[in-house]
């Protein structure tokens, strides 16, 4: 059957397999299936792009607010920022 | 919304980051030399608030806080590879402990044998700290530090959109 595992490591199947559904259900790409069977290696590609995508849009925005800041004199006020954020 | 969680705790960190940044303007702040440091240190800013925000023990933001440690030192990558290495010479010594025979290699069946293929090294590369995981604990984190990436983008966003106007 599957590779032999020791009684310490206590690593099994089922748990992989949660662990690659609760994976799934994050990733807007497979989140509508109905199916939740994708397979894991669908899952892990997809993971991987949506990680990367991920990185590209903080560098993007980190891209833009170094012009942002590049532009804005005054000091900003902090607290309205917040308070927006926040609701 | 709850002023402890994640969301707020980045918030606030991040922001303060970006109030220090701003205040270092030098005399050309607009020169393409200036806003690419900007962006450097907004971006670390934004990467070490997350990482500081985290509550939780993970492992993804000890290696984002190293590899911005060894980055602003001025060391080499080296270092970083010291620091996965002694992380795989510390999961190699436990999982040998644990198992007689290691079949970690690529002998499991089933959709699951891909844990150990292409993907999940790709993913490696991706969770800061991959490399050392054992592969449930490479799930695990992953799937922490996407919630924790979303979070990143959605505050960034609104901070962004907010100086914009």
């Amino acid at each position: 059957m599957s590779s032999r595992r020791s009684g310490g490591s206590r690593i099994s199947d089922d748990q992989i397999a949660d662990l690659v559904s609760k994976l799934q259900q994050l990733i807007p790409e497979l989140r509508g299936r109905r199916s939740n069977k994708a397979s894991a290696s669908k899952v892990l590609q997809e993971t991987c792009n949506y990680i990367r995508n991920l990185h590209r849009e903080v560098e993007d925005l980190s891209d833009r607010l170094s012009q942002l800041l590049a532009s804005t004199d005054t000091d900003t006020d902090q607290a309205a920022i917040l308070r927006s954020l926040l609701m | 919304m709850n002023p402890s969680s994640l969301k707020s705790r980045f918030a606030t960190r991040f922001l303060r980051a970006l109030t220090q940044i701003h205040a270092r303007k030098p005399i050309c702040s607009s020169s393409p030399t200036e806003i690419f440091r900007r962006y450097r240190r907004i971006k670390a800013a934004a990467d070490k608030s997350m990482a500081y925000s985290v509550r939780s023990r993970k492992t993804w933001t000890g290696a984002v806080l190293w590899k911005l440690r060894s980055r602003s030192c001025g060391r080499r990558s080296a270092k970083t590879s010291t620091f996965i290495k002694s992380q795989q010479a510390i999961m190699k010594r436990t999982r040998h402990e644990k198992q007689n025979k290691n079949t970690t290699t690529t002998t499991t069946t089933g959709e699951h044998g891909v844990g150990f293929g292409v993907e999940a090294s790709e993913l490696r590369e991706l969770v800061p700290g991959g490399e050392a995981m054992d592969y449930c604990n490479l799930l695990d984190e992953t799937a922490h530090y996407i919630k924790c990436l979303t979070t990143q983008v959605k505050v960034m966003k609104k901070i962004a959109d907010f100086y914009s106007l």
